[in-house]
């Protein structure tokens, strides 16, 4: 489809031949991917996602090299997820396996925030923060390298096959694949020491699991960032179908205000701004979209709000000397006052942002207190239930325990167990029956003692015994303590 | 009927020519990321086929096709089984001739006694003395502080060396006689003497019964069960006075056990398992809680 456009939009101002491939009323299901080529653009949203990107880069390529010392033999990686030891270590928080609830509340909490800042700022997450995002704009970023900006790249994929479009082309892909694979290899450094993975990994010394994750996060990475890029976001991600739930009219969307900009149409030097909209209907916005949408078509699926395209329209509203801000994160409702001749507001306090707010708050609360009151030791006591109970050769009943002992720290500690019930109650553990009630716990372990409790035959008057089991830790001080019972088979 | 090149008129898409009931089915093309899975899952078998045990024989020939790696899940587990033996072999050689005073001062050994000998009580003798060793009538309880033939760790041990009345030579071996079937007392004397029992074992007891089986006792019994009916475990021969009852302690059971006179079996376990698991075997009966100490101070009473 080819049109005829005049050249400039406006004295000085390119007329891009740029066309919104991915609006839904364009695509065709079965129809080739048509490429994007984004325009670079200059502005503060641009600079605030280079910015993040290399915050998010940086964090991610970095966090598995910091050390932290937890000494007695602990690994002193800061973040570590040990499927082998059975540990999560994030530094001074050690989760056991059966601390699981505080990674839940972890994602809990990460999909309230996820929720707040839709409702109040839309999807911020989509335009800044996704890795889909990050990865998608590096590798748009290392293209523009390689084959140049925009009409260049068009350019050089229609040209035909020459050495210098087989160069650029190469280097782009292989510099994809350097990056996809430094992605793939950062990420196993989590599972496990990563100075260790890494003398280990190119010696073909590390466990196949390793080669098999890197593998695959090579691929997805250069595929998804490098060849499939918005089709991630518009077909296979959940998320654009689920933030409709969390934005309503007062939440913040990327808006092409259109009240303003129509009726949009070129601008000819010495016409009159009277009487027509602010959009000189350049294209830029369209351009610069590295999701091949028309924002001026609305609030869209398609759209991740990367506010680019704002950069965009307002560097042209400067040169054409109009006010910046006719594309801005602005809401449908104001557009609505500014027809009605009133002052558009923003409502960011309203019952969804508070509910949202509220629930955040109080599941971060929790996680703090149970976090700050974790104990460094844990308790199990099982009741031996076949047989339930014994009946010994002087009428007295026995019970047998297995009491399980969690050593949290990383040094031997000493447990006193004592069991409190009735008074005549003798207890004692295998093969110490005249000792102390005092174990020994290796560090960083959980060990079982058998422990027996007996009644004489004349302090039995009920079928079942309540005891409570009570462990100190002669270390620590610390208590822990849980209930059981004896079982007496008294039935009179 | 099948009516092909037939447009939809709303889609202009063919149909598959199917026709149910006016309904048609639009020929759709497959969505190309569905094609590409697909191709790759083909191109994949075949790479499987070429690397891994794939395809039968054909008629006339043996076995399959091995494939370029030669896998085998059968010799992987046998692997994996012999790794495992191979990973255990260091405690099972420790317990080989250990005594248990050895076992119990090492902690880590006394586990792992413990939990072998739990997985070899569960496949051989959980059937008769049940999965916690709590026995049945006729089954002893391994739990408490009673035993038969001695609790001490090398009493336990031989016990599983030999069996009772099994076919080892060296076999415990205990005979009561089955006095009334074998009508070597009457039943009026088997009834006396089942009173005397009672009388021994402090439950209530007909005392003008008692005194006449009192003497058939002293005649029949004590060489065994002792004058005062402690028993011998040196013999087998259970204390009557204590609270425990292999077979009932009721007067009927008691009567019922004097006439037919019990027979209980075990096997004797040399030969069937090793060495080493007789020992871990012996660690866990013995863990049980009725473990009694060489010098004859017994656990199971928690030394009151």
């Amino acid at each position: 489809m080819v049109q005829i456009l005049p050249k400039a939009a406006a004295p000085g101002i390119e007329q891009h031949d740029a066309e919104a491939v991915n609006d839904a009323a364009n695509r065709k299901l079965y129809k080739k991917r048509e490429p994007i080529y984004p325009k670079l653009v200059h502005g503060k949203f641009r600079l605030a996602k280079w910015v993040f990107m290399i915050l998010a880069l940086g964090a991610y390529y970095l966090i598995p090299f910091l050390r932290w010392d937890r000494g007695g033999g602990a690994p002193d990686q800061a973040v570590l997820v040990d499927f082998e030891g059975r540990r999560f270590y994030f530094f001074w928080i050690e989760i056991w396996p059966q601390e699981i609830y505080f990674v839940t509340g972890l994602l809990i909490l990460g999909a309230l925030a996820m929720f707040l800042v839709t409702a109040l700022f839309g999807r911020v997450w989509c335009g800044y923060a996704c890795p889909q995002t990050v990865w998608t704009d590096l590798f748009i970023a290392v293209e523009r390298l390689f084959e140049g900006d925009r009409n260049a790249r068009i350019k050089l994929d229609r040209s035909k096959w020459s050495f210098d479009k087989a160069w650029r082309k190469i280097g782009k892909h292989a510099v994809w694949l350097v990056i996809a694979g430094a992605t793939g290899g950062a990420w196993i450094l989590y599972f496990h020491d990563a100075f260790d993975v890494l003398s280990h990994f190119f010696t073909g010394g590390s466990p196949i699991s390793a080669y098999l994750f890197f593998g695959i996060l090579t691929f997805t990475t250069y595929t998804l960032a490098g060849t499939m890029r918005e089709q991630v976001c518009t077909y296979m991600c959940p998320w654009p179908r689920i933030q409709a739930a969390m934005i309503d009219n007062d939440a913040l969307s990327v808006t092409y205000r259109w009240d303003r900009g129509e009726p949009r149409g070129p601008h000819k030097k010495n016409d009159s701004w009277d009487g027509r909209g602010d959009c000189i209907d350049c294209k830029a916005c369209v351009a610069a979209c590295p999701m091949g949408i028309d924002i001026r078509n609305g609030s869209q699926l398609e759209c991740i709000n990367c506010a680019l395209c704002i950069d965009a329209c307002d560097d042209i509203m400067k040169k054409v000397g109009r006010p910046t801000g006719l594309i801005a994160y602005d809401t449908d409702i104001n557009i609505e006052k500014r027809q009605k001749g009133e002052k558009p507001s923003f409502r960011f306090v309203r019952p969804r942002t508070i509910v949202y707010a509220v629930t955040l708050a109080l599941v971060a609360a929790v996680m703090l207190v149970a976090l700050g009151s974790r104990s460094t030791m844990d308790l199990n006591v099982l009741r031996d239930r076949n047989p339930n109970f014994v009946t010994l050769s002087d009428g007295s009943v026995r019970n047998s325990y297995t009491v399980k002992i969690i050593n949290k720290t990383h040094e031997p500690h000493q447990y006193r167990i004592s069991i409190e019930g009735d008074p005549a109650l003798h207890a004692w553990l295998l093969g110490q029956e005249d000792g102390d009630l005092v174990v020994t716990v290796e560090p960083d372990r959980t060990t079982d003692f058998r422990l027996f409790a007996s009644l004489p035959e004349e302090a039995i008057d009920r079928a079942s015994e309540p005891l409570l089991f009570r462990v100190e830790d002669l270390v620590s001080g610390e208590v822990q303590v849980t209930r059981s019972v004896l079982q007496t088979g008294y039935d009179r | 009927m099948a009516e092909h090149n037939h447009k939809d008129e709303v889609t202009g898409v063919d149909t598959t020519g199917h026709e149910w009931d006016g309904i048609r089915e639009l020929d759709n093309p497959l969505p190309r990321w569905w094609l590409w899975i697909f191709y790759a899952c083909v191109a994949w078998s075949v790479v499987y086929m070429i690397f891994m045990p794939a395809l039968p024989a054909p008629p006339g020939f043996e076995g399959f096709t091995r494939g370029l790696t030669g896998n085998s899940e059968r010799a992987n587990v046998a692997q994996q089984m012999a790794d495992l033996q191979a990973s255990r072999s260091t405690n099972f050689d420790r317990l080989q001739n250990a005594d248990f005073q050895a076992i119990e001062n090492d902690p880590e050994l006394f586990r792992f006694a413990i939990a072998a000998g739990r997985s070899a009580f569960g496949d051989n003798c959980a059937t008769c003395h049940g999965s916690g060793g709590g026995g049945a009538v006729g089954y002893p309880n391994l739990n408490d502080d009673i035993w038969l033939w001695g609790g001490t760790f090398d009493d336990i041990r031989y016990t599983l060396h030999v069996g009772i009345r099994s076919d080892h030579p060296d076999t415990r071996f205990s005979q009561m006689p089955a006095f009334g079937r074998d009508e070597l007392l009457s039943q009026a004397e088997i009834r006396d003497v089942t009173q005397y029992v009672l009388q021994l074992s402090g439950q209530s007891f007909d005392a003008a019964a008692a005194d006449r089986g009192a003497a058939t006792f002293q005649n029949q019994c004590v060489s065994c069960h002792m004058e005062d009916g402690t028993g011998d475990q040196a013999q087998g021969a259970p204390d009557l006075t204590d609270r425990d009852w292999l077979y009932g302690g009721s007067a009927d059971q008691i009567e019922a056990t004097i006439h037919r006179g019990p027979y209980g079996v075990m096997p004797s376990w040399e030969g069937r398992l090793s060495e080493p698991m007789i020992t871990a075997l012996a660690t866990y009966v013995y863990s049980l809680g009725g473990g009694q100490e060489a010098g004859g101070d017994e656990m199971g009473a928690g030394g009151q």
